[in-house]
């Protein structure tokens, strides 16, 4: 009778314990400056979006906003743990609380908003879905793309949106799904399918690492809307509107002038709106749990988002992409960010 | 005497009234205890698990499976399309895992035993192949011979435009193996008819000249008879009524070579890399199980004047399986698990497709990784309870 007294003791003990823990809820930002980095999910690998270099140094559009947000929290844009996650397992990792922030190229949709606990803060890319189609083929035209085989990868908008696409235009293919990046690639460059689909960065930046990239042609239909942006976690609204801001920081940043070269000498400028976008005015950093200058650390670590994005993906890098729809509002495009005020 | 008896008696009677010291009332309290303990550990995982995912605000619950699926599969046994249900995938799934499966323990049962058998050749270029086969295989992981398979194999084929033509309208190139798909005619159930009863009957034909041979010493030559009831009969059934059976030949449409059946690089390569992978390890189970059957056995089926062959086949394999069946068991059960690892190069199996696709687009980690669980639980106690079974009909009756 004792053992089994101290046994049923234990356990009693150990489940309450469990219980309590389950209980308790702590906030994302203190976790992240307990821990002194930000936990990032990015890309395993895409070429302007998030990728490492051979010493193992992460760039990109995304990573530039996992190195924003360590600014905005520490001031050193390189506080920042970069887990790399597949498109299988992304969502999982945030659900789990083993990254705070996922910038991992991931489409905004309903589904994704509502069912998976875990909420959208803002679209740093308006991107669509395209096709690429060895020039060899001589296909001028996604419509001409009846019976194809198609390289996809599971589990992603993608997949999907190729099957409507194909629907709704009476046409049928032949599906190759694949779990990662670099095999779908693979199978797509071994000539196991005709066409590789996914978002149209993501095809410019593929095009752009092959070795001969004339031999691939990108075809001129954009067959969705794929809004890519940043997500956290239901529940936190600190955090949510921490990473949101960091977002609208680097838009406002762009309409202000504001570059890294010269957000130093802005400190001292005598615009009104700059004065708060500095934190000379305003308590706005305070709110949102960082210090006034937040955004000027934001800044001084990767510049802008016009400035962001022409080093990643546009003008300065390989995959010279234009701005189009990315252009500030009052540019052309659809990038607005709400004031600081 | 009558003192120390009284005693006893006493105490005896003093532990019959303490219910507690009785040992089948303790039993049967550590018992409930235990069940009560189970019981209340279950309840408390699942409602843990229900309130924190309610409380994150992710969707929870089976009703995902009527879901609209909305994407494609490569291969299905069945029909399937992108309109179908969540739970028409799993059953594509799951039929794509247990095909891949059952093909590829043939095979590799076939190879592992040819293998070992091969490695106590007295041969001695053989029994080094067989070595060499062994030590490499097993040494390299599943995973990368996976990879071998499929790409190392893909970039060698032609693409479709360029194909190899095969003799009887087969076409081979990097979308897979093109075969003509045999179309049956109205007439072709009495055909198939034909066969099953060729079958049955060659069953009938195999016991029946087992007992003429107890009795009476006379061999009957049941493989000749087989496959003449299997083989030859139907194929006369078949040309007396008329040859119902055409051919939908395989052709170049466009991107693709459209009609006849298709064999996907995806299956092959995995057929392929898993069976001769799990071949290297039943071979040398098979090899453990021949050199553990005693020498003597083998010395006197050679002096009673058995051939190498016959000797092998009617004296030591038999007493062998008694070895070799439970390790095979386990290497089915391996095989089985390790064809998860088909959405590494596209293969749509269970894994790729459930615990891949579905899981991602309705984010319902639990529910999805659960039935993933079980229905892998099921197939290998399927196996390993056919393979028990087995096991006890070879076992020897010692006298």
């Amino acid at each position: 009778m004792k053992t089994v007294a101290k046994l049923a003791i234990a356990v009693a003990i150990g489940s309450i314990g469990m219980a309590g823990a389950a209980k308790a809820q702590t906030k994302v930002l203190d976790t992240v400056k307990q821990r002194g980095a930000l936990s990032c999910g990015v890309n395993v690998g895409l070429a302007g979006f998030s990728q490492p270099d051979d010493k193992g140094n992460w760039t990109g559009l995304d990573v530039d906003y996992c190195k924003a947000i360590a600014a905005a929290i520490f001031g050193d844009a390189g506080k920042v743990k970069y887990v790399p996650t597949t498109a299988k397992e992304r969502f999982t990792a945030l659900q789990s609380g083993e990254i705070d922030v996922l910038v991992r190229n991931t489409t905004w949709t309903m589904s994704r908003d509502s069912q998976l606990g875990l909420t959208f803060a803002g679209v740093n890319y308006y991107d669509g879905q395209g096709f690429m189609v060895k020039k060899s083929l001589n296909v001028k035209s996604a419509k001409e793309l009846n019976g194809a085989t198609v390289c996809v990868q599971t589990g992603t908008t993608t997949e999907l949106n190729l099957a409507d696409y194909f629907k709704s235009n009476n046409m049928t293919y032949k599906p190759v799904v694949f779990e990662k990046l670099d095999e779908t690639v693979q199978a797509y460059l071994a000539g196991r399918c005709d066409v590789y689909t996914t978002d149209q960065s993501g095809l410019y930046s593929i095009r752009v690492q092959q070795p001969n990239p004339a031999d691939h042609v990108v075809l001129p239909e954009i067959i969705s809307k794929e809004p890519l942006g940043p997500s956290v976690r239901q529940g936190d609204s600190q955090w949510f509107t921490l990473v949101k801001w960091v977002h609208f920081a680097l838009l406002d940043a762009e309409e202000l002038g504001i570059t890294q070269a010269n957000v130093d000498q802005m400190a001292s400028s005598t615009n009104p709106e700059i004065k708060r976008f500095v934190g000379k005015e305003g308590d706005f950093g305070k709110n949102i749990g960082l210090d006034n200058d937040w955004a000027v650390k934001i800044i001084k670590a990767v510049g802008n988002y016009g400035e962001s994005f022409e080093r990643n993906v546009g003008s300065g890098s390989r995959l010279n992409i234009a701005r189009g729809l990315n252009r500030l509002w009052d540019k052309g495009g659809i990038q607005y960010a709400p004031p600081i005020r | 005497m009558a003192v120390i008896a009284g005693e006893r008696d006493a105490v005896r009677e003093a532990a019959r009234a303490n219910f507690f010291y009785r040992p089948e009332v303790r039993q049967a309290i550590y018992q409930v205890v235990t069940v009560v303990a189970l019981v209340a550990l279950f309840y408390f995982l699942i409602t843990n698990t229900a309130e924190n995912l309610r409380r994150q605000n992710i969707a929870s619950g089976f009703d995902f499976i009527d879901r609209t699926a909305g994407f494609d599969i490569s291969q299905s046994l069945i029909a399937y399309d992108n309109g179908m249900t969540y739970g028409r995938a799993f059953l594509v799934g799951l039929l794509n895992t247990v095909v891949v499966a059952a093909f590829g323990i043939l095979l590799a049962t076939i190879v592992g035993f040819i293998v070992g058998i091969a490695r106590l050749s007295s041969n001695w270029l053989v029994a080094r192949l067989a070595t060499v086969y062994v030590e490499t295989i097993r040494n390299v992981p599943v995973l990368l011979q996976l990879f071998f398979w499929y790409f190392a194999v893909l970039k060698s084929l032609p693409g479709p435009r360029q194909s190899h033509a095969l003799i009887g309208g087969a076409y081979l190139n990097v979308r897979g193996l093109y075969l003509p798909a045999p179309v049956p005619g109205p007439q072709f159930d009495v055909v198939a008819l034909a066969f099953l009863v060729g079958l049955v009957l060659s069953i009938a034909v195999y016991f029946f000249a087992r007992q003429r041979q107890r009795a009476t010493g006379h061999r009957l030559p049941v493989f000749w008879l087989s496959l003449a009831l299997i083989v030859l009969m139907p194929l006369g059934v078949f040309i007396v009524m008329g040859q119902p059976l055409s051919f939908d030949y395989p052709e170049l449409k466009g991107f693709n070579f459209v009609g006849g059946m298709v064999l996907q690089p995806e299956f092959i390569a995995l057929l392929l890399g898993l069976s001769i992978y799990t071949a290297s390890f039943i071979a040398e189970i098979v090899r453990s199980g021949i050199q553990g059957v005693s020498k003597g056995q083998k010395e006197a089926a050679l002096a009673l004047g058995l051939s190498n062959g016959q000797m092998l086949r009617l004296v030591v394999i038999p007493q062998a399986m008694r070895i070799i069946i439970p390790p095979l068991t386990s290497q089915y059960l391996n095989l089985t698990k390790n064809s998860s690892l088909g959405v590494a190069i596209a293969y749509p199996d269970l894994v790729s497709v459930w615990s891949g696709t579905v899981l991602n687009q309705t984010g319902q980690a639990v529910e999805v990784i659960l039935i993933t669980m079980c229905v892998y639980l099921t197939l290998s106690l399927l196996t390993s309870g056919f393979m028990n079974w087995f096991n006890k009909h070879m076992a020897l009756v010692e006298r």
